[in-house]
């Protein structure tokens, strides 16, 4: 009787250290993301943080519009320069992969993950922003687009490797080129991977501060023109934040907020889409 | 029972009945030529000086140990072999007047000379487009997609069971059915030859009869080679038999006997023969 009620105890008290462990992994998360929404939400709750830009300090109505449509902006293109390199590349590791060449592109990729993203950014400042005397949003990209390639290239790598060979097979069998193979049957199946991964590299993208300072700059004005200096959300974050003025740091936090939430969506977007595609490759 | 636009091959006896007709009196024609041929992965050599006739709209079955190359000879059948690097051929396989193991079109051979595996594979699609995939490839037009995409699954008994959610995944259907799926998928050209690869393992005895009671069907318009394991499947769908048997000292794999099931089953010619359907080794 005393031995059961032992069990009892322990088994209690081990569900308790679980629940506790968890708590406290969690604990950081929920801290960042209530002070960013305590803080944030005075900037974001006004319509003309999306609308407006930058104002000098003391004015009131300022926004930060000229940034996010920069964080789109220069996400896209950078999105538009490393998924579909990116994805064809992770295809052509898994199905040509045996030899010199892709073992050195898996080493640069997983280099690359590595590599601080100010180094990327100085990089990319040397070949793309040096010669031509200034700042732009493309460099930017470009730089982003540096930044999401190795990730889209591996992801998309493992969720191809994932693939049962027998959907290869049964290609090849019914008289499919290789290619054909990997980009009507393979691809498709692994798609829910790639898409993830893509999505990943895409948040990660969209969060980066240190490629845009000396590629996209940051501008005060608003801009769709990718030849030019252009603003994002984390350089907002990363100027505003830091100034003595209260109405900055409002904007700043904002900023952030706007970050976390566009960060956020993104992941949902990732669930849902894997979810449609897990429905429609497992029947019913 | 098996409806198929007719290929124009002449037929010695596509009425064929019983599973163990002696198919040699009747004097099969020779649908795939297999001559002196031999394979090596890299340096090694799989496959030693192979001779086999195989026989129009017939069932041949290739038995033998685990290792001795059943599936590497049926994957030079339609050059799967191709995938493999290094890999090396010698000898000839002739069919319709044109050697499998030096010819260039490779879409049209495998038109020709469909495959089922041992796992089903359904690709991540539905049904109908499954069976759609290879006429789609051809540029079919859709009302021909259409009909293909009923007589394969007709042909391969499935078409009762799924004809009310061919929009329904593939991966939907049960191991037997997903077998049935693959042999629609392969036979919705139209081929002359169905190769199989140990098409039942994987399934119970239920969907496995199944899937023999096809065979029997199909080779009134097929002509089907198939690899087992299984004795009596051999003995109960094949008409000729190949019995293949690693050599012991080159490592190599031989063919020690082929004849009409009932010969290799009931008096085989060779002691090594009888050995294994006795179940001594292998
Ligand atoms: N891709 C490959 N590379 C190198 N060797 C191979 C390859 N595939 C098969 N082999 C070798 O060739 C020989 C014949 O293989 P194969 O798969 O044809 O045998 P099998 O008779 O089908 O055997 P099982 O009954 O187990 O399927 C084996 O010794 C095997 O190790
Ligand atoms: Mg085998």
């Amino acid at each position: 009787m005393s031995r059961n009620r032992r069990r009892l105890f322990f088994s209690a008290a081990a569900r308790g250290g679980i629940w506790l462990m968890a708590a406290i992994a969690l604990l950081p998360l929920a801290l960042v993301l209530l002070h960013t929404v305590t803080n944030g939400l005075p900037a974001a709750l006004s319509v003309n943080f999306y609308t407006h830009v930058e104002r000098p300090v003391g004015i009131p109505g300022a926004g930060v519009s000229h940034a996010l449509t920069g964080t789109l902006v220069m996400v896209g293109i950078a999105s538009l320069l490393a998924i579909p390199v990116g994805v064809v590349g992770g295809i052509h590791l898994v199905e040509y992969g045996g030899g010199q060449l892709p073992r050195g592109i898996r080493l640069a990729a997983d280099v690359l993950v590595g590599t601080p993203s100010i180094a990327v950014g100085l990089f990319v400042y040397a070949i793309a922003v040096a010669p031509f005397h200034h700042f732009s949003a493309l460099s930017g990209a470009v730089a982003l687009a540096v930044l999401m390639l190795p990730i889209v290239l591996r992801t998309t790598e493992s969720a191809i490797a994932l693939v049962p060979n027998g959907i290869r097979e049964a290609g090849l069998a019914l008289g499919l080129a290789r290619w054909r193979v990997a980009l009507q049957l393979i691809l498709p199946a692994a798609a829910p991977g790639v898409l993830t991964g893509c999505l990943l590299a895409v948040a990660r993208a969209a969060g980066e501060t240190a490629p845009l300072l000396f590629t996209a700059f940051g501008n005060k004005f608003y801009t769709l023109d990718p030849t030019r200096a252009m603003s994002a959300l984390p350089l907002i974050v990363f100027h505003d934040a830091l100034t003595p003025y209260e109405d900055l740091v409002r904007q700043a936090w904002g900023a952030a907020l706007l970050l976390v939430a566009l960060t956020l969506f993104t992941n949902v977007l990732s669930r849902l889409a894997l979810r449609r595609q897990i429905a429609l490759a497992g029947g019913q | 029972m098996v409806a198929r636009p007719q290929t124009g091959t002449p037929t010695a006896g596509s009425s064929t009945v019983s599973p163990h007709l002696t198919a040699l009196e009747g004097a099969p024609q020779t649908l795939v030529s297999v001559e002196g041929v031999s394979f090596w992965y890299g340096k090694r050599q799989a496959l030693n000086q192979l001779d086999l006739a195989i026989p129009h709209r017939r069932v041949t079955a290739l038995i033998g140990p685990s290792g001795c190359g059943k599936s590497t000879l049926l994957r030079m059948l339609n050059r799967m072999y191709d995938l493999v690097p290094g890999s090396r051929t010698a000898g000839r396989i002739l069919f319709g007047g044109e050697d499998i193991l030096a010819t260039r079109q490779l879409l049209e051979l495998r038109q020709k000379i469909g495959m089922v595996f041992q796992k089903p594979s359904p690709f991540p699609m539905s049904i109908r487009d499954n069976v759609a995939f290879a006429p789609r490839l051809l540029g079919w037009g859709k009302k021909r997609i259409n009909d293909a995409v009923e007589r394969s699954l007709r042909d391969a008994a499935l078409w009762d069971e799924v004809k009310d959610r061919l929009s329904a995944s593939g991966t939907s259907l049960s191991g037997g059915q997903q077998q049935r799926l693959a042999i629609a998928r392969a036979i919705a050209v139209g081929p002359e030859v169905i190769l199989m690869d140990e098409p039942c393992s994987a399934l119970d005895p239920m969907a496995t009869l199944k899937i023999e009671d096809l065979m029997r069907r199909l080779v009134e318009t097929y002509t089907i080679v198939i690899v087992t394991h299984n004795m009596q499947q051999a003995a109960r769908v094949a008409d000729h038999t190949a019995f293949m048997l690693m050599d012991p000292e080159h490592g190599y794999g031989e063919l020690v006997e082929f004849g009409n099931t009932t010969d290799i089953f009931q008096k085989p010619k060779d002691p090594r023969t009888e050995a294994y359907i006795t179940g001594r080794f292998g």
